[in-house]
């Protein structure tokens, strides 16, 4: 995995970037099943990083030994400097909201907000001030007087946000915040968080298993899989550039299919040649895994230049709203199907038809290759 | 030197190192503290039993020479065949009949299903001993029913039996009303549409649902019946039986050794209840998924009507048998002067302590609820919601759960010996009202246990994370926040300790002093100097103190709580 994924040691961050919080070969077991295989990750000053993998991959334990909730087995965890490995959660500086919000029921929503900070024996009226200001920060100024309870589900997300920055910590954790609202409200709040986490510029860190809210919310995201980090990147990275076959299929869709390499940028689909720059590398002959995003495929403006044009036919078409996706099966390579997106415009324009045969070509540079395992 | 150094030169992590630290240790020790206090109320006191039953007199161990001789004479083992036969027809009798009234109030739309259930718990707030007076009244020597029993005698196993069976409803009922309620209307659905008769759909799919509640209510059942001591020691007459073998043993003919092995024997049933109800359980939860729909009844008037005539029979003659004994304390001399009169209350006529015993019983019974309360709650919490030690909290937990396989006969003896052993420096505790409450605490220890898991299982498990992420100690939020949420549960622990403390007779009976008798206890002397009517009146005095108790708690939910408790209401 070491050579796929591209871990940020320290050593190849930018000098003018200092890393803020250094995770190093982290493990942590649960009885016989290891959740954590020797991870390592820096996360910079002020950046919103996004965990995102399936149930189980662990996500959730990386966030909880960062935390110290869940203390790792093994490997050393230090923020802002400070080596905090073996350190209870007190005594480490970070906010959390959790999934449930974990609001206090019997206490009221500014008491919530100002927890954290009567115990710092700061005067009433000062703990007082800074939970209006915080309510005020996530628009819920005029609710402080009421209980949970009485707060919609996105209102109580807000509570616990504000709840988690009141004490101003260095390091915002956010554990599938977002996972319990509607649909809408979800979409709603995802700006407003990133809106005030760029705002305060506080470093936080966001699991989630939904990939939209990862490529819209993160400034760089951590794709993990089976207790081991997969890629880190940006998310114009991990969409164009996935690093595995697993990092590819989870993010987005992308249609595999077995093809050997026929020279240095040479692969042999069926009985098609195909061009493809980064074939060079895999030796000669070898079979491996190609990659195909659905909109990525081209139908229209294709001539005797286009490389890579193949004939297929259009097997099946499923309508789903702006445009529609189609399975369609190369000619010249039995038993494979592609996934293609066609939008409602291009539907129209060349009046596609299930059980129709046309010319699309797939672009050199969007063809993904992974070693076949 | 040194401290001076090392925090000049890391000046930012000590400080809260150390503030850290605290905060898990003062948890370390509360958990250290919990598994001590269970060791010496608990494990110690059941140890002690067990070992004294391999002793001889002189605490030389002689292996299993005691049992031998227990098991060799006849008059003790008789008494054996004796408790399985009067628990067997007592179980027998009150399954079906809890079943019946408990199907009533689940699966009817009967009215007054409320007052019902009320009136069918009113056992629970008397001594047991109080329908074995009650009896006496109606079917004894003097009694008013005296011909219905054809010249048979109440004393012995038919007054055992009956009076058991009036004693165990409330805990046969409650037992199957929670496994009636637990019912996925769906079943109901699918077996009607196709087509199934009533009688069918009952066999197929209500008792089987049942089936495991009615498993658990019996082994209640039986093992109640055959820990008992006071019916049996009021009602039995010559009829001896297990519990009141190890009373004779003990304080009659100071056998210590083979009173431990009466208690070891007791141990049996009560154990093997306990252990089939923890497979029970486990295999309970399966069988209800989490998508189920609750059950609604249907309209039904002829069955409702049918229902409703027994469960005012079944809930008739339990206030009728338990009216009887309150009624006759009253009673000048029964049943040939009937005139009303207060003289039976004059407890100091009867009984040298006089009314001392029941202010004791009070006062103990206080202390037990409110320090019982107080260690109990935050020993679940300590369970349930701490990471640290996580070795000791699950001794913690398993010692906390051992009460419940433990009849109270048997850890009064354990306590009786443990208290008296040479080696023990605790041994000052002997007769005083400290030894009363710590053997109440201990003996109900694992149903409010049970009761403050439940409740703060029901509370977000990431409170304590938040707490920690927000640098406030534990403690804090325990008093701010998890003890706020959790007060019902606490009023009901804090209830169950006072009534139960107070109305028990078999866990105390060998532990009191003689400033330190109890009113249970004052029932039973007064019962066997033959003054019934004081007994009668004793009793009467409990049920109203351990039902007063029961409506200060539903007074001070609805109007005092309630009001603390407006972040429940959206």
């Amino acid at each position: 995995m070491q050579d796929i994924a591209e871990l940020p040691v320290p050593a190849n961050e930018p000098v003018a970037q200092s890393p803020f919080l250094v995770v190093r070969d982290l493990v942590k077991r649960f009885g016989k099943f290891t959740a954590l295989k020797n991870v390592s990750l820096s996360v910079n000053k002020g950046e919103f990083v996004c965990f995102l993998g399936p149930s189980g991959c662990g996500k959730t334990t990386l966030l909880r030994a960062i935390a110290g909730l869940d203390p790792q087995d093994e490997g050393t965890i230090s923020i802002g400097g400070r080596d905090v490995s073996k350190l209870p959660p007190a005594a480490r500086d970070f906010g959390i909201v959790f999934q449930s919000y974990a609001l206090f029921p019997n206490l009221t929503v500014a008491a919530n907000v100002g927890y954290g900070l009567v115990n710092r024996k700061r005067p009433r009226a000062e703990v007082e001030a800074r939970a209006r200001e915080l309510l005020a920060l996530v628009g819920l100024q005029d609710q402080g007087d009421k209980y949970p309870v009485q707060l919609s589900g996105g209102q109580q997300q807000r509570v616990a946000l504000a709840r988690a920055l009141a004490t101003s910590p260095s390091l915002l954790l956010l554990d599938e915040p977002l996972s319990a609202l509607d649909a809408r409200v979800r979409v709603r709040l995802r700006d407003e968080i990133t809106r005030l986490q760029r705002r305060l510029g506080v470093t936080t860190i966001m699991v989630t298993h939904d990939q939209e809210e990862a490529l819209t919310m993160a400034d760089r995201i951590v794709v993990m899989n089976h207790g081991v980090i997969e890629q880190v990147g940006t998310p114009e990275d991990i969409y164009r550039k996935p690093a595995s076959e697993f990092v590819a299929d989870f993010v987005g869709t992308m249609t595999f299919m077995d093809a050997k390499t026929q020279g240095p940028d040479r692969l042999r689909l069926g009985t098609v040649d195909l061009i493809c720059p980064s074939a060079s590398r895999f030796g000669p002959g070898e079979t491996v895994r190609i990659g195909m995003r659905p909109e990525e495929i081209r139908v229209r403006n294709i001539d005797a230049e286009t490389p890579n044009r193949m004939m297929v036919k259009v097997a099946a078409l499923d309508f789903l709203g702006a445009f529609c996706r189609a399975e369609l099966e190369p000619e010249a390579a039995p038993g494979v199907t592609m996934l293609a997106d066609f939008s409602v415009n291009l539907m129209r324009d060349l009046a596609v038809v299930e059980g129709q045969t046309i010319t699309v070509a797939l672009p050199p540079e969007s063809l993904r290759i992974y070693p076949k395992t | 030197m040194t401290t001076t150094t090392v925090t000049a030169a890391t000046p930012a992590p000590a400080p809260t190192r150390s503030a850290a630290g605290w905060d898990e240790w003062v948890v370390r020790a509360a958990i250290a503290s919990l598994v001590g206090w269970l060791f010496l109320s608990i494990a110690l006191p059941l140890w002690t039993l067990l070992s004294k039953s391999f002793q001889n007199a002189d605490g030389g161990f002689i292996g299993l020479a005691n049992y031998v001789r227990y098991f060799s004479t006849p008059t003790l083992f008789q008494s054996i065949y004796n408790s399985l036969g009067v628990a067997f027809l007592a179980t027998v009798i009150v399954i079906p009949l809890a079943f019946i009234y408990a199907y009533a109030l689940t699966r009817t739309r009967m009215r007054f299903k409320g007052v019902f259930y009320a009136l069918a718990m009113l056992p629970l707030f008397a001594p047991s001993l109080l329908s074995a007076i009650s009896l006496i009244y109606l079917f004894g020597n003097q009694g008013l029913l005296k011909e219905v029993l054809f010249g048979h005698s109440i004393y012995g196993p038919i007054g055992i039996v009956i009076a058991q069976v009036f004693y165990c409803f409330p805990h046969a009922m409650i037992i199957i009303v929670t496994a009636l309620r637990l019912a996925d209307a769906r079943l109901y659905e699918a077996a009607s549409a196709l087509g199934t008769r009533p009688g069918r759909i009952f066999r197929t799919v209500t008792l089987p649902g049942a089936k495991f509640g009615l498993i658990n209510a019996a082994f209640v059942v039986f093992t109640l019946v055959v820990t008992d001591f006071g019916i049996a020691k009021v009602i039995g007459g010559q009829f001896n039986v297990l519990a009141t073998d190890a009373y004779k043993q003990v304080v009659g003919q100071q056998n210590f050794e083979m009173g431990a092995v009466v208690g070891m024997v007791l141990l049996v049933p009560a154990v093997l209840a306990f252990v089939i109800d923890r497979v029970i359980q486990r295999r309970q939860v399966a069988l209800l998924s989490a998508r189920a729909v609750p059950l609604e009844p249907k309209d039904n008037a002829p069955r409702d009507a049918a229902l409703m005539v027994y469960c005012l029979a079944v809930a008739g003659v339990l206030v009728v048998v338990l009216g009887t004994a309150v009624w006759a304390s009253f009673i000048t001399y029964w049943p040939y002067n009937l005139t009303p009169t207060l003289n039976n209350y004059a407890f100091a006529n009867f009984e040298p302590t006089g009314w001392s015993t029941y202010f004791t019983s009070v006062w103990m019974a206080a202390l037990a609820a409110v320090i019982g309360t107080a260690i109990i709650f935050t020993g679940a919490y300590l369970v349930e919601k701490t990471k640290v030690s996580p070795i000791l909290r699950g001794l913690a937990h398993l010692m906390a759960m051992l009460p419940m396989a433990v009849p109270g006969l048997v850890l009064g003896l354990g306590y009786v010996f443990f208290v008296n052993a040479k080696w023990n420096p605790l041994g000052f505790l002997y007769g005083t009202l400290a030894v009363l409450v710590i053997n109440c605490i201990a003996h109900f220890y694992t149903v409010a246990h049970i009761t403050a898991l439940t409740a703060l299982k029901q509370i977000d498990p990431e409170f304590e994370s938040v707490s920690a992420s927000l640098k406030v100690p534990v403690w804090r939020t325990f008093g701010r926040v998890t003890v706020p949420i959790c007060m019902p549960a606490i009023l009901d622990i804090a209830v169950y300790m006072f009534v139960n403390a107070l109305t028990t007779v078999s866990a105390v009976i060998f532990l009191y002093g003689s400033s330190t008798k109890l009113a249970a206890i004052a029932i039973v002397h007064m019962d066997e100097a033959g003054a019934t009517a004081a007994a009668a009146g004793m009793a009467t005095m409990i049920v109203m103190t351990a039902l007063g108790a029961k409506l200060l708690q539903l007074l001070l939910d609805r109007f005092v709580f309630g009001k603390l408790q407006v972040w429940r209401r959206r």
